[in-house]
């Protein structure tokens, strides 16, 4: 188990004050200029050393990323940063916890990431549901500039800097990083085209990079206590520390911070209570949010909880969000459910998405119910591969994964359905 | 213009708030101010109790200098902004499946034998039901969003309560309502105890067996 001061969200359950003192005494905005002091390739090359993988899901190296923005403007463009807090993956409610009880080591992030990359502003896109959260962070930035920390000559460091909230309006797609984009120009959150990547053409044309609220408020505990103590917890190319929201059949769900590469069994049994009726009551997991393929328990039992390890069973690590189902569970209709809400998801833009999650929800609906036919589940198959890969952005492919796994693990369970549907039908005939 | 969205009468921004909006669009740079169209769409929404009319879309536009189909589309993409007047407390939901896994339906069964209706306000005004999609609280669900407010570690009877409470007036204390410090497990955490003030003795050390 990971070591309670190994832990960078100590305040993750808001036992104590999340406003700036509180967090300075966290040891928050402590020699921040000093970090900024070693200049903006240092940060970069330690976040790059760290071994940091973007939190937000698509686990790709966060140092990486920004080194792609441009260390000088050519035409006078500014850059920006935009952290993505419009955290609506099902499953995932980790990035709430940041903003609504450590909301400083996000602003502080944002303030070293932002002069890493050379950006001129941050601006923080937070779901429309979370009004409290809102209000919340919208105090912590107003406390971080009445310290000095941003705005002019942020933290004493000469860097000019300033952090902005931009709330949302309830749309999952949004959580895209350019369908936030086109939302923070006061447009319809659809999903832009690639290339132009935003590190060129972002937000109102500027260089842009987006990231995680995760990402971001890890930053400031990396730099400080170095990359070599972040790349020393989790295994090779699954670093660090990590949020994990623990959902579903478990007898004390809760969101907490572990190592990476714990085994998703320790993660369930240490700290979520267990498995509703026990270990072997278990059916199966969805390991990072609702896009991610189901792993059955056979798979549970063993797999780690990091990037490689669920990529090499067909899942995901994803947001990290773990949502557990028992033996109880109508696992076709949970899957269904998931369906419904690609469906209402997604933005319309792309005909395969578009028609395609309307279609493949009304097939699980049937499914669910028994009312189909066996070559129907090949069929639907066929249709997700069709989806997949064939859309602007991965909206598609989030609705794609779920049907997938459900049919890789739990053929047998839609057959069995099936078979009693007809079974009962026939009994009804021929009465 | 803009028939299809139900009229509410006149409407322009109070003098409170032309300074927060003006405040919201000086978040963004010169001549971006079309960024701030969703922050407005919610300042007239709440100036105009819980809605936005067709008054209030065609005066944003012309605040902020944009065609009313801009206004329009975003106003209609966002499914936060209410077209039409809603009852007074807006009750949302959560269907997805990780509430569903622990109970959405009783949720819903409770609002439902309450008298609120999927999609309707109530005749009184009090209550509009809405089924909605993932809110980002899933271990702590099932829940609901009240206006402003999570109510999280519901049950049939639990969300009852609530109901009854906001009928008589009163505002229920939002987030868990089981005996828990917000995400942290039922019973206490697992990590950080000494953080826990009733784990930790009046000298600051842990307490045995906590």
């Amino acid at each position: 188990m990971l070591k309670d001061q190994d832990r960078i969200f100590t305040n993750l359950y808001g036992y104590e004050d999340w406003g700036v003192d509180g967090a300075m005494g966290r040891g928050d905005w402590d020699g921040t200029r000093e970090i900024m002091a070693k200049g903006q390739d240092w940060i970069i090359d330690q976040v790059k050393e760290s071994g940091l993988r973007g939190r937000g899901g698509a686990g790709f190296p966060t140092g990486l990323k920004w080194s792609f923005m441009p260390k000088e403007s050519r035409d006078g463009r500014p850059s920006y940063l935009v952290i993505n807090a419009d955290e609506s993956e099902p499953g995932t409610c980790k990035d709430r916890e940041i903003i609504r009880h450590d909301p400083h080591k996000l602003i502080e992030g944002a303030l070293l990431a932002g002069y890493a990359m050379r950006a001129r502003a941050a601006y923080i896109y937070i779901r429309g549901e979370f009004v409290r959260e809102a209000e919340r962070l919208e105090a912590a930035i107003a406390q971080a500039y009445d310290k000095g920390f941003i705005g002019r000559n942020a933290c004493g460091s000469g860097y000019d800097f300033d952090v902005y909230l931009h709330r949302g309006a309830g749309a999952y797609i949004c959580g895209e990083e350019t369908a936030l984009i086109e939302s923070l120009e006061g447009k319809k959150g659809q999903p832009r085209l690639k290339p132009p990547f935003p590190a060129n053409v972002g937000v109102w044309g500027c260089p842009t990079t987006v990231n995680n609220v995760e990402s971001i408020a890890v930053t400031p505990t990396i730099l400080r206590r170095g990359a070599a103590w972040f790349a020393g917890l989790g295994r090779p190319n699954n670093t660090g520390t990590k949020l994990f929201c623990i959902s579903g059949h478990v007898n004390r769900p809760c969101t907490v911070e572990e190592e990476m590469s714990i085994p998703l069994k320790e993660l369930i049994e240490r700290h979520a209570g267990g498995v509703r009726g026990g270990w072997d009551n278990l059916l199966a997991v969805i390991p990072g949010g609702s896009s991610v393929p189901l792993i059955p328990k056979s798979v549970c039992d063993e797999v780690l909880m990091d990037f490689d390890s669920l990529k090499e069973v067909q899942s995901g690590l994803g947001t990290a969000a773990v949502i557990v189902m028992d033996k109880s569970t109508d696992i076709v209709r949970a899957i269904a459910r998931i369906s419904y809400f690609y469906k209402h998801e997604s933005c319309g833009q792309c005909t395969p998405c578009r028609e395609g999650t309307g279609w493949m929800w009304r097939v699980m609906e049937r499914l669910a119910a028994g009312r189909a036919e066996k070559h129907e589940i090949d069929m639907l198959l066929d249709v997700t591969k069709q989806v997949e890969g064939h859309t602007i952005c991965a909206l598609g492919d989030a609705a794609a994964w779920p049907i997938q796994g459900l049919i890789r693990h739990f053929r047998d369970e839609i057959e069995r359905r099936i078979d009693a549907y007809q079974a009962k039908a026939h009994a009804v005939a021929a009465e | 213009m803009l028939d299809v969205i139900e009229s509410g009468g006149p409407f322009a921004f109070t003098d409170a708030n032309r300074k927060r909006a003006d405040a919201i669009i000086a978040k963004y740079p010169a001549g971006r101010q079309r960024s701030a169209v969703m922050g407005l769409l919610y300042l007239a929404q709440e100036q105009n109790g819980g809605w936005v009319s067709r008054e209030a879309l065609e005066y944003i536009a012309d605040y902020l200098g944009l065609t009313r189909i801009q206004v329009l589309e975003v106003a209609t993409f966002y499914t936060m902004y209410n077209l039409k007047r809603i009852g007074r407390h807006h009750v949302q939901v959560c269907g997805t499946t990780p509430c569903w896994l622990r109970g959405a339906d009783e949720v819903m069964r409770a609002c439902k034998d309450f008298g609120l209706e999927k999609g309707k306000s109530t005749a009184d005004g009090l209550f509009h039901l809405s089924e909605v999609e993932c809110l980002g609280a899933c271990v702590n669900a099932p829940m609901v969003q009240i206006d402003a407010d999570y109510y999280e570690d519901l049950d049939y009877e639990r969300m009852t309560a609530i109901l009854e409470a906001l009928k008589r007036g009163e505002t229920p204390q939002p987030g868990p309502q089981i005996d828990r410090q917000f995400s942290a497990p039922e019973g206490g955490p697992t990590t950080l105890k000494d953080r826990v003030p009733e784990n930790v003795t009046p000298g600051g050390a842990l307490k045995g067996g906590a």
